[in-house]
Formats: C-alpha cells, structure tokens, sequence
C-alpha cells in the first residue's frame, strides 16, 4: 500500500452543512472515494491509500484535472484505490462530487 | 491448336481416381483420406472452410493425416485459421503457401513458422478482399466446406451459419474445381437448399458435429461502468448527433454497452425510431433487449450465433429467414452491405497513433484483419445519400474548394488504458516492428487515420472530420487520451481551443449526468436478463450458464 496526500487551494468553499458522500466499492480494479465538509481555512484535503504503488504523477495529473473541473473548498476526500484506472478514479471523482452538491439528475 | 478444356479434364481425372470409393456423392466417412488422396495433387490450391464461427474441422484433421510425401506445397486461401489443424498442414509440411484473413486464436503460431520460414504468406487480406480473388486469382482448386445437412443428391442445407460457403462453393465449382461437403447428417429432405447439389461433388458425414465457437457472446455481468460511460457518450455525441440509423458495431464489451442502453439511456433521450434501425451485425445476444423495445427494424447477418437460433427464428420481421422459418447469413454479402449501405462502423482496438491510424497487431501474433477494414472505411464507390453520411462529408469539407459528397462516421471507441495498464495511445504502433520481423510490405494497419471520423474515450469524443491541419488531429487525439503519456504530451492550450470549437466534447460538454453512469443503466446485467428478455427463446450455451 501507498499513502499519497495532496492539497489545492483557491477553490469555492461549500456548505458545511452538506451530507458527506460515499461513492464506489473496494474491489479489484475499483475505488471507494468519501467526499466530506471540512473548515479547512479555503484547502481541499485529498487523501490517497493506494494498492499500485509508483503512481503518484498520474494522481496528481488526475487530480489537478478534477480539480479544475470542480474547485472545491473546505472539503475532504478520501480515496481507498485497489488498482482502479485513471478513468476508473475520475468517474467516481465526478460522481462523488455530483452526488455531494446534488442537483437535478 | 490449343487445349481450352484443360481444367475440366483434369477435374474428370480427379473425379475419376475417386470413383473406386463412392456410388453417387455420399462418401463414408472412413474413406475420407482415400478421398482426399485421389482427388487433391500437389501445389493445389485449396479453401479449407474455416470461419470465424463454423468449421469444416473432420475434413482439416483429415487434410493434416495425409502423407506430406504424397500430397504436399498446397497453397492455402481460407479466410480464417481457427483451428490447430490450419497451422499443423503446414507444420507437417502439406501446404507451404497461406492467402488468408484473420488468424486470432492462432495468431502466435502463425508468427513463429512464418518466422521459420515454415509458411510463405503471400498476403494478408480483409474478407471482401480475398472473395474478390477468389474469383480473379486466387480460385480454389479443391474446396473442403462445412454444412448443416447434406441429401443424396450433394444439396446442402447450412442452417443459420451459411456464412462463407456460398462464395467459397460457388468460386470452385464454376471454374472447374472440386468441391467436397462435412455435414452432421444426411437426410432424404432438405429443411431448404442452401447450395444447389450440381454445385458439389462429394459429400461425407461427420462422425461428430461441426465445430461452432459463440464469439459474439458478451455476457453483460462483464461491463464496466467505464463502458456505460462511454456507451451514452456514443449515443448522445454521435448517434443522436448525425440521427445514424443504419449500422455495424464491432465486437466487444464497448458496444455490448451501447446496444444494451438502448432501451434505457437513448429511449429517454427520445431517440427510438431515429437511431439504430437497420443493422449489418451478427445476432449479438446484447441486441435483445433493443429488438424487444422496438428500436432495430431489421439485422442481416456475416454469420449467426449458437443459442440464438429460436429467438431468430421467432423474429423473422427483423432477421433474414427462409421459408423453412431459420436464419441465412453470409458473410460476403454483409460484409457488402456494412461497407455500402451503412452509415457508421464503431468498434474497438487495441492501440492508436496520433494520424488515428488504429491496430489491433502486437508483436509475436500475427492475427490478420477479418472484417473490420470493410466497415470501418469511407466507401469511395458509394453514391446514395443519407442525413448521417451527407453531415459527415459537410464537416469534412467545411471551408474547403471540394465537390459535395458524404462520408462514413468511422468511429474508435476505446479506453485510454487496457488491462495492465497498458496505454492505448501510442506515438508509434507496434504494426511497425511486427512488419519488419514478419518481413511484410505494410505495417498491418486494420483502419487507417485517414477514414477515422472520431475517437471516443472516457475522456471526450474526437471530432476528426472537423481537423484541418495535421497539428489539430494530433492535438484532437492526444486531447481524449488521457493519462496515457501521449494524453499527457498534450499542449493544453490548444486542446482548449479543440474544445471551444466542438472539435473535442466531453462528457460534461454534451451534457452527460456522470451519475447515471451505472450498471443500472444496462437494460440486461446478466445472461439470465437476455433469456428473460428474449422471452425464453434465447438458449446460451452452457459456458455462459452460471445460475
């Protein structure tokens, strides 16, 4: 296992109030991402445990990606990855964050 | 004077070294090996039936008993090694020349004896292409098919596999060949004639039934939420984009994806009776679902598919069906109809470059093209119109001094990474190393960038037909590849402006609720879902019983 942290600043702080979201499973080629509100002074946490290890510049291009697309702040994310694709981890990004600041379907 | 019957009489001679071991057509069994002695001679050039699906496999073991001494340099023109016995031939030294299409399952063996210089290729083809020459130069001289049933007459019933037979049959027989039928029973009434008897010489029971493989079969258990991801991209950015209603999809878990979100995802777009309604496909399992929702009009098919054989049978509005109620494929006829008359070929590979050249070829295996090349490939001979090619050939020539035609949506349809993490894009595919090391002409490239109208990846869609220098097709494709070392060579900036200029979409510029994006979504998650929505009629075979 590999832990891996990143942090980003300069994002729209959300509702502390909101309902953390839980998306994904822990299984082979999977992840399990926790999207939770945090007084975090405007950052947004990211915290990586990891079954690949020696990935750490495709997460951080993934991130950086995710990131742009959603500029969070004040936010959490934990991430449990057995082995899951780049494509795999910015799915379950994107569907963690929809279902966390909800909207229409 | 010259002699303008020499073929003929040398099939007499043939025909009459074989007389000792037959009254009339029907040969026993036990005498194949005498049969095939009498009637084949050295340096012949011999179809051996083998498919993708069905197999003349008694006659190919019978061929690989012969005593090399005595029959040996046959050229073989086949569109598909399959089989163990298509490499032994030429391992025990019975042929020594291949003309073929495809070679998956064998593919590795075909690359070391060609590297022993075991077999000589002479080339490498697509299906139309070696069809073609079977009736310009590559006419077979003695064609060992494969059948259903057989009368006593030589009439041959194929049942739904009819395939490649006619076109194989059909070359030899009018050019003086030999043609010899393995069918599983032979019976006093044919169900319906598929190759007229006159046409074939002998025919000879198998001891046991021709082998079929089911490889159409994509059990839907199997497909990622990745793969839906992907699937509503195609149908919102492509299918729904050009309203593409006739079509061939490729094999594969990605469009099993697309064909089992039809009647769920596209439905709710609003897109029945506007996409999807005539197709040159194989009887994909995976299409049940939208048969049964009303989305597809009719399927002619290449070949068919073991377990589907009631479920055609009761649905003979969409499926082409003889009078006696089972389906008739063939290969070379779908192959014309995916080429000419469809708008849009989608399918998978394995590695693309940034032309959009697409390969499936990987070093050590040289697994051949099949029929992918037919479809996915802008038909130059083709003249009618429709919405979906007249708005593909508009892209392409927006802003150019060009005359007005159309083209084919030619669509790639991958994830940026396979198993293993193995990238999909490459600055350089390995169809190069493998044509130096097999000593080929050409790279095997199965579709080439130039008739490649979008790349579709987890990432966003490739509008290709929109590019107009080579730098904004390299900067299109490395912008949906990823974090694949290609996707991250990017130069961001301009992938921007592909973007602001609809030349890159992703998911989220065509409106995608990544939410949806789930297993949920497929209309069948399991075999058992296509059988229950088959109404019972769809029969898997066993290996994909697992309930």
């Amino acid at each position: 296992m590999e832990k891996l942290t990143f942090e980003f600043f300069g994002g729209a702080p959300v509702n502390t109030t909101r309902t953390p979201a839980l998306v994904g499973v822990v299984g082979s080629g999977n992840l399990e991402v926790l999207i939770e509100p945090e007084q975090l002074g405007g950052r947004c946490a990211v915290e990586i445990l990891t079954a690949a290890r020696g990935f750490g510049d495709t997460w951080k291009a993934v991130l950086d990606d995710f990131f742009t697309r959603h500029e969070l702040a004040d936010v959490r994310i934990s991430i449990n990855d057995v082995g899951a694709t780049p494509a795999v981890v910015s799915l379950r990004l994107d569907q963690a964050v929809e279902s966390f600041l909800g909207g229409a379907q | 004077m010259r002699d303008w019957n020499v073929q003929a009489r040398n099939r007499q001679a043939r025909l009459a070294r074989a007389a000792a071991l037959t009254k009339g057509k029907v040969v026993d069994a036990a005498n194949i090996d005498a049969l095939l002695e009498a009637v084949l001679e050295p340096g012949d050039r011999v179809c051996l039936e083998g498919n993708n699906q069905k197999q003349a496999d008694f006659l190919a073991r019978a061929l690989v008993a012969l005593d090399p001494e005595k029959i040996h340099d046959l050229h073989m023109v086949q569109s598909v090694l399959a089989l163990p016995e298509h490499i032994d031939v030429f391992e025990r030294g019975i042929a020594s020349k291949l003309d073929f299409s495809f070679s998956g399952p064998q593919a590795g063996r075909l690359a070391k004896l060609v590297g022993a210089n075991q077999i000589k290729i002479g080339a490498i083809h697509t299906y139309l292409e070696l069809f073609g020459r079977y009736f310009v130069d590559l006419t077979p001289r003695v064609s060992l098919v494969c059948a259903q049933a057989a009368d006593r007459q030589g009439n041959l019933y194929t049942g739904p596999n009819t395939e490649d037979t006619p076109i194989i049959v059909e070359a030899t027989a009018f050019k003086s060949g030999v043609v010899i039928a393995q069918v599983n029973e032979i019976v006093d009434k044919l169900p319906r004639v598929d190759i007229p008897g006159d046409w074939v010489d002998f025919v000879v029971q198998s001891p046991k039934p021709h082998f079929i493989e089911p490889l159409f079969t994509r059990d839907p258990a199997q497909i990622s939420e990745i793969q839906v991801l992907m699937a509503m991209m195609a149908i919102k950015g492509i299918y729904a984009e050009y309203g593409v209603n006739r079509l061939n999809h490729g094999i594969g878990f990605d469009t099993a994806a697309i064909e089992l979100i039809l009647p769920t995802y596209a439905e709710s777009l609003g897109l029945k009776g506007k996409i999807c309604q005539h197709w040159a496909l194989n009887p994909h399992p995976a299409l049940i679902p939208a048969i049964e929702a009303g989305f597809v009009e009719s399927v002619h098919c290449f070949g068919s598919e073991l377990g589907m054989e009631a479920y055609i049978r009761a649905r003979p509005d969409v499926f082409f069906t003889g009078a006696d109620g089972s389906m008739r494929s063939n290969r070379a006829m779908c192959q014309a109809a995916g080429h000419y008359a469809c708008d849009m070929f989608i399918g998978s590979t394995l590695q693309v470059d940034l032309a959009g050249n697409s390969s499936t070829a990987t070093l050590g295996r040289i697994a051949g093209f099949g029929g992918a090349p037919n479809m996915g490939a802008d038909a130059r001979g083709r003249r009618h119109a429709s919405p979906a090619w007249l708005k593909a050939g508009r892209e392409a020539r927006q802003g150019r001094n060009l005359i007005p035609r159309g083209q084919k949506l030619v669509v790639q349809m991958v994830e940026t990474f396979r198993e293993h993490m193995q990238p999909a894009f490459v600055e350089k595919l390995d169809a190069w190393e493998l044509a130096e090391a097999a000593n080929m002409d050409l790279p095997p490239v199965m579709i080439y960038g130039e008739d490649v109208s979008h790349i579709l990846t987890e990432e966003g869609i490739a509008n290709l037909l929109l590019c107009r220098t080579d730098e904004e097709r390299e900067q299109a494709i490395r912008g949906v590849a990823g974090y694949t070392p290609v996707g991250l060579g990017r130069d961001k900036a301009m992938v921007e402006n592909l973007r602001d200029r609809g030349i890159i979409r992703r998911p989220e510029d065509l409106g995608i609720d990544k939410r949806q994006a789930t297993r949920d979504l497929l209309a069948a998650r399991s075999v058992k879902d296509l059988v229950r929505a088959s109404g019972g009629l769809y029969d898997p075979p066993k290996r994909f019983r697992n309930w």
